[in-house]
């Protein structure tokens, strides 16, 4: 009588070929479309080589896939899933390829078994195995997908706050999305760096790009204007659309300390004013002769 | 004992904090300052903080309360150097220096100072500094 360890183990073994080729015939069909040549032969060598480390892992590890024995064929799972889901592969169709392993397998345990015990108790033991393996899947899948969006999160955060040199000691930030604790704090800390760089002594935040002010985002504005100050720059925020500027007004929050401008063009007028300069129209063309910044 | 230097630079005196704060150090200095705020009968003191790394709300007050003590006796304040870690986290801190006049470095300090005492000397009219 074999142990129970090894009922898997033997049923591999013996018909590894036939059970590979029932395996990736039931793969090709649930996937619900056709397969490419290429892929075909992707899913293969895959399969082929999960059969194989799973046959050698059962002889010695049993039915735990927490054992050492095992960690072979987690690794390899872990692996396959992470280049699953950067493939971009749908989280169904990676986790079939550990679950349609059961239908092939249960078939051939049926064959072999004689009583009806030891049919439940093996089915039982392989579908908790395979339940297992395929969780683990899945965590790794999801796990890949979440690096993915964490590194996207960093690149948008380096992406979008870039500051400007307008003039002399003037300073541009336009900032672009919505302004949360984390990108202020990148904001604050980049616009400071310039502002030491340059050494400029007005900064012009723009929020045309930030499509709605509440409270908490009126108050990184403030914390970033004030941490301007007490480097010894003057902010102006421009930039503010009508609505925003309703906004701000109905939520009670208190903008009076600022220089606020409506447009960038305006702020960039006073700032040039306050730093001693000005802008002049060199030809008279009709209209004004000239507009004193 | 250990002391702060104050530095008199025409009408003006310098503060040059290098060294970490603690209470004995800043009481000195807020006693040798006034006194020297009198003798030399000076208009501003410029207080340059651009080597300190770490700022807690006991500096911060200090700051505050020397600023307070020096108009007291007629002399403007302007704090200049301060690093882009040390203003943030004086403005997580929620302590943003109400009164005090901050400046980027110690030239630009001298040009606040100049301009707000009326001493205009190189033309410049241009308002380099910011009131808090």
């Amino acid at each position: 009588m074999l142990d129970t360890g090894n009922r898997l183990h033997e049923i591999i073994r013996k018909d590894e070929e036939g059970l590979l080729k029932d395996w990736i015939a039931l793969q090709a069909n649930t996937s619900g479309r056709r397969m490419t040549a290429v892929e075909e032969k992707q899913l293969q060598t895959n399969a082929g080589e999960f059969l194989a480390m799973m046959r050698q892992a059962s002889q010695e590890g049993g039915y735990d896939i927490s054992k050492p024995e095992w960690s072979g064929v987690r690794d390899f799972l872990t692996q396959l899933s992470a280049a699953r889901a950067r493939a971009g592969s749908t989280p169904v169709e990676t986790a079939m390829f550990v679950f349609s392993l059961k239908e092939p397998l249960f078939n051939r345990l049926r064959r072999e078994s004689k009583d009806a015990e030891t049919l439940a108790d093996e089915s039982w033991k392989a579908t908790l195995l395979l339940d297992r393996l395929g969780l683990l899947t899945m965590e790794a899948f999801q796990k890949s997908r979440e690096e993915v969006i964490a590194r996207q999160q960093q690149e948008l955060l380096e992406l979008s706050t870039p500051v400007v040199r307008l003039w002399d000691n003037i300073l541009a930030l336009p900032l672009i999305g919505t302004l949360d604790s984390a990108r202020t704090q990148v904001v604050m800390q980049n616009l400071l760096e310039a502002i030491v760089q340059t050494r400029s002594d007005i900064a012009v935040i723009d929020i045309t790009g930030v499509p709605t002010v509440d409270t908490l985002v009126a108050q990184h504005l403030l914390k970033t204007v004030a941490a301007a100050r007490l480097m010894g720059a003057d902010c102006i925020i421009s930039g503010i659309r009508p609505q925003i500027a309703q906004t701000i007004i109905h939520l009670g929050v208190n903008l009076e300390d600022v220089t606020t401008k409506a447009t960038l063009a305006d702020a960039f007028a006073v700032a040039l004013k306050r730093t001693g300069y000005g802008v002049f129209r060199l030809k008279n063309s009709g209209g004004n002769a000239s507009q004193e910044a | 004992m250990e002391r702060i230097p104050i530095l008199k630079m025409g009408q003006f005196l310098l503060v040059t904090i290098q060294v970490d704060m603690h209470d004995r150090l800043a009481l000195t200095l807020q006693d040798d300052l006034t006194e020297q705020i009198v003798k030399s009968r000076a208009h501003g003191v410029l207080i340059d903080i651009s080597a300190l790394e770490m700022v807690d709300s006991f500096i911060g007050r200090m700051l505050s309360n020397i600023a307070n003590m020096a108009r007291l006796l007629d002399a403007q304040t302007v704090v200049v150097g301060m690093q882009p870690s040390v203003a943030i986290t004086l403005v997580e801190l929620g302590l943003p220096m109400k009164g005090i006049r901050t400046a980027l470095d110690v030239e630009k300090g001298m040009q606040t100072l100049r301009m707000y005492l009326g001493m205009n000397d190189h033309g410049q009219d241009g308002d380099g500094s910011a009131e808090i």
